[in-house]
């Protein structure tokens, strides 16, 4: 029995980790306001959305399931507390670490339209530390951390993320023009109160 | 029909000093809204006041609600109808 907790608990700590990675470039297109080809604005916002849930649907059920294993001897106040850990209490305490800023993370983002943008914005900055922090305690933690699949995997996601974050933070903030008919009547423009590009 | 023709059923605000042209409320109320030159969402046809109160008609309505709840920014409310 504990061997198939286990093996559920690697499995799901390695699918949340490419669910993180995908919610990271998601929430990267979403802050830059582009479409995917298939996918428009407004899809990329709730797939950002849903396989930020689902990445931590699978993080509960790889700390859940892990809770039973005899190896690493986790405790409820492992879970919320980071560092006291009676395995590896470093590496293990990353993910603790990680798994606190999620629940920060999800809950702001649900609440979002209760708190307001800058809460939930300055919550969401915690995004870009709770990734690497992640994958320090998948590589130290885990059991196959330096099986060249596992490096391999986390060699892609790395990638994945920084060449994103890289994007995130080049070029110009504002996204370009959204394909569609300039309104007609300047106007209309010219009323128009907040607007700095000009 | 254009709005004006039909009671509106509901005011779609949008505050300017949030909204950050990301267009996906220009997609979902494809109807009523359009790009301007710089990406952010302009209403045709509609006055100066209305450009930032959008009427909505009934059947404009869900997809309004999705808009303010996906807009990115928290840029947009829907409010009663002007009367
Ligand atoms: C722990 C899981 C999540 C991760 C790793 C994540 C990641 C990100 C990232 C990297 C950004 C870009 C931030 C920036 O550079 O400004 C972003 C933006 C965003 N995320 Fe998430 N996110 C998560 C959960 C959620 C959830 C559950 C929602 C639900 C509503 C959400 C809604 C948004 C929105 C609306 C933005 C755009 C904010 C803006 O452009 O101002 N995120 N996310
Ligand atoms: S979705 Fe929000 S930020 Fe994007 S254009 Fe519409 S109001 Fe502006």
């Amino acid at each position: 029995m504990s061997e198939v907790l286990w093996a559920i608990g690697r499995t799901s700590g390695i699918v949340s980790l490419i669910l993180f990675t995908a919610s990271i470039v998601l929430g990267i297109l979403t802050r830059r306001g582009r479409p995917l080809p298939g996918l428009p604005r407004f899809g990329v916002v709730m797939v950002h959305r849903s396989v930020s849930l689902l990445a931590a649907v699978f993080l509960v059920l790889h700390v859940v399931t892990l809770l039973g294993d005899s190896y690493a001897k986790l405790n409820l106040v492992d879970v919320i507390v980071p560092f006291l850990g009676s395995f590896q209490p470093f590496w293990q305490g990353l993910g603790t670490v990680a798994f606190d800023l999620v629940l920060a993370v999800i809950i702001t983002s649900l609440l979002r339209h209760r708190i307001g943008d800058r809460a939930f914005r300055f919550v969401h900055w915690f995004v870009y530390a709770l990734w690497p922090v992640a994958v320090l305690h998948s590589i130290g933690n885990g059991t196959d951390g330096s099986s060249p699949g596992f490096v391999l995997l986390v060699a892609a996601c790395s990638i994945a993320v920084v060449s994103a974050v890289i994007w995130r933070f080049s070029a110009r903030s504002t996204p370009p023009p959204t394909a569609g008919r300039p309104s007609s009547d300047p106007r209309l423009v010219q009323n128009r109160p907040g607007r700095s590009a000009r | 029909m254009s709005a004006r023709e039909q009671a509106p059923a509901a005011r779609l605000h949008i505050d300017w000093t949030r909204c950050d042209a990301r267009g996906s409320c220009i997609e979902l109320l494809a109807g009523r809204l359009v790009a301007d030159e710089w990406g952010y969402p302009s209403a045709p046809g509609m006055n100066a006041a209305e450009q930032s109160d959008v009427p909505l008609r009934a059947d404009e309505l869900d997809a309004g609600r999705d808009a303010v709840e996906l807009c990115p920014r928290l840029a947009l409310t829907l409010r009663a109808p002007r009367s």
